[in-house]
């Protein structure tokens, strides 16, 4: 070969290199576009929300005096309404994935529910607010309450729940079933005994950041009525009479976290800002443990459960 | 007896996965029905062809357009940053990431797909509108292209790692081949990965739009709640979400026309979403590679 075509090439890969050498570094600098926009929300939120961060912030219901004003009736009302979703959301949800994994014939019927499932994961989380509006407050007259909260963020976080807990049931290897069908189970107990336990880990998983999600949502909230202040808490779950529980709090109104965020965010005065930040510090943190659990708990199933 | 109870067992876990399917349902029963009686009241050519939408002011209008205009700009902008951006995140991970890197980067990317919305809002208005405003003179505290802009930076992550998941679908021979005949990494990534993840890589444009189109509480913090029919950015405007928003947080009775506005704003919502979702399903039909 001549010298001359040699050199041509040599040129030719060093130009294709130095183009893979120019990605590399526009691939950092994307990357640094995200990690950097992430750590600017995190100081700003904690610079501007650092005066009303304290004990009093959980201890105080919102006020017209921003120093005043807190986070009281929001958490609570987070809490109850996690609660409600938690209960109606796992059920229905894994029990969902386990007839699709384990019952479910490949037909229409199957395939219908498979595409829903996909098609819902889509749906604007508004539209699931529209949704709640016109069914749980108006038709089936729940009212703007905590159990019509709960019921619409277990609905917007159903999909999430069903793919996950799919997963974790498909990654149970068959042998397992056969072993236990040969011992002469029927397939509720293989379900229940076998399958169920080795998929606690993804199951739990998926819930807990599909809860994750529902504790950050604010349009289906403020849709289906939330009030923007409360100055009081929720009927207390327990009672003096038997049975010393009671579920009256789930027909109460309610405030919760981002409502109370988007709240403050939204008053012209400049000192509930601050307000607002705090609110969004803590929202953020409730985030952040609830995906760190979820994490941890995947690790640790993956670690421990060896086929 | 055991067959009994299996079969009640199974009847109940059929139910429980019925449920999507009623739930699917019932979104769209609840939107149409909720929906006629406004149309009943304005025409469908008013209502998209009326140049403005005021369905609480005396003097009312019902157009579709000027929140139609603010969601097509607001999810203009946040696709012009997510999708260039996600893309080459995606690729980055994919053939150029040591192993190491893509451990540590991967969590922080998912952290930034777990942020709150409402937080995101907080963080355009308070603190990327005053940035822009230094570098555009005369931006309006309240415009799209802020919320535009976080907005693109939240979708980042979903575009970023649903690229990746089909570019690591590609089976390793084909690239193997590609290196072998002497191509660099680059190449490889442009001319064989993208051409034949393409299908997987539109699903995750397609579920970057639909994230966008139906994107509420940044818009409803940032770009002001004023319908404006305007395509630039650098005003402020109403998109279809935030209007629902806005009517929500006011007291308005069942029944009312605004009551209906927010099931009908919901329904254009639907259907844009809708169609998103079917142009990129025969997208990913036409360029599915199946090896």
């Amino acid at each position: 070969m001549p010298e001359q075509s040699i050199d041509h090439i040599r040129r030719m890969i060093a130009r294709h290199k130095l183009w893979d050498h120019i990605f590399a570094i526009v691939g950092i600098l994307s990357l640094m576009v995200g990690i950097l926009t992430l750590l600017a929300l995190f100081t700003e939120l904690a610079i501007e929300g650092a005066p009303r961060i304290g004990w009093k912030l959980f201890t105080s219901f919102p006020s017209r005096h921003p120093e005043k004003a807190g986070i009281l009736s929001a958490w609570v009302g987070t809490t109850l309404i996690m609660l409600v979703t938690a209960a109606s959301a796992v059920p229905l949800g894994v029990a969902s994935a386990v007839y699709l994994e384990e019952y479910a014939r490949k037909n229409w019927l199957t395939a219908i529910i498979e595409i829903n499932v996909t098609n819902l994961a889509g749906v604007p989380s508004i539209v699931y607010g529209l949704l709640a509006l016109g069914l749980f407050v108006y038709k089936l007259d729940f009212g703007q309450s905590i159990l019509s909260a709960g019921l619409t963020l277990a609905l917007l976080i159903l999909p999430i729940v069903i793919v996950s807990a799919r997963e974790a049931i498909r990654a149970v290897p068959g042998s397992i079933r056969e072993a236990a069908y040969a011992l002469g189970a029927t397939k509720w107990q293989t379900v229940r005994d076998h399958v169920l336990p080795y998929s606690l880990g993804g199951i739990l998983t998926g819930t807990i950041m599909g809860l994750s999600r529902a504790i950050g949502e604010t349009a289906p909230v403020i849709t289906i009525g939330a009030l923007t202040f409360i100055a009081f808490l929720p009927q207390s779950p327990f009672s003096d009479v038997f049975p010393f529980v009671s579920f009256r709090w789930l027909m109460d109104p309610f405030t919760v976290m981002p409502i109370q965020m988007f709240n403050w965010t939204s008053r012209p005065e400049a000192a509930f800002q601050h307000n607002a930040a705090a609110a969004g510090v803590i929202l953020l943190v409730m985030t952040l443990i609830m995906n760190g659990i979820a994490i941890y708990i995947r690790y640790r199933f993956r670690k421990r459960i060896k086929w | 007896m055991r067959r009994v109870r299996e079969f009640i067992i199974e009847s109940i876990l059929f139910l429980a996965a019925l449920s999507s399917v009623a739930t699917t349902f019932a979104i769209v029963s609840i939107l149409v029905i909720e929906s006629i009686p406004f149309f009943r009241h304005v025409p469908l050519l008013v209502f998209l062809t009326d140049i403005q939408w005021t369905p609480l002011f005396d003097d009312a209008h019902y157009g579709i357009m000027p929140l139609m205009a603010g969601t097509l700009v607001t999810t203009g902008v946040a696709l012009l940053v997510a999708i260039p951006l996600g893309t080459t995140i995606a690729i980055y991970l994919c053939e150029f990431a040591p192993h190491r890197v893509r451990e540590i980067i991967k969590p922080f990317l998912e952290l930034l797909g777990a942020v709150p919305t409402v937080v995101f809002g907080y963080f355009a208005l308070i603190f990327v509108t005053p940035i822009m405003q230094k570098l555009i003179p005369g931006l309006p505290g309240f415009n799209m292209l802020s919320a535009g802009l976080v907005m693109g930076i939240m979708i980042v992550p979903y575009i970023a790692s649903v690229s990746e998941d089909a570019m690591h679908a590609v089976p390793k021979h084909i690239l193997e081949g590609s290196y072998a005949m002497g191509a660099t990494r680059f190449q490889t990534a442009v001319r064989v990965i993208i051409p034949s993840a393409f299908s997987g890589i539109a699903s995750a444009y397609i579920l970057g739009i639909s994230r966008a189109v139906g994107e509420t509480m940044i818009v409803a913090i940032a770009a002001g709640q004023q319908p404006n029919l305007t395509l630039n950015p650098m005003e402020p405007a109403a998109t279809i979400s935030a209007y629902i928003v806005q009517v929500s947080l006011g007291d308005l009775p069942h029944g009312s026309i605004g009551y209906q506005t927010i099931f009908v704003a919901g329904l254009s919502l639907m259907l844009i979403t809708l169609i998103f979702n079917i142009l990129g399903y025969f997208l990913a039909k036409r360029f599915r590679e199946v090896y």
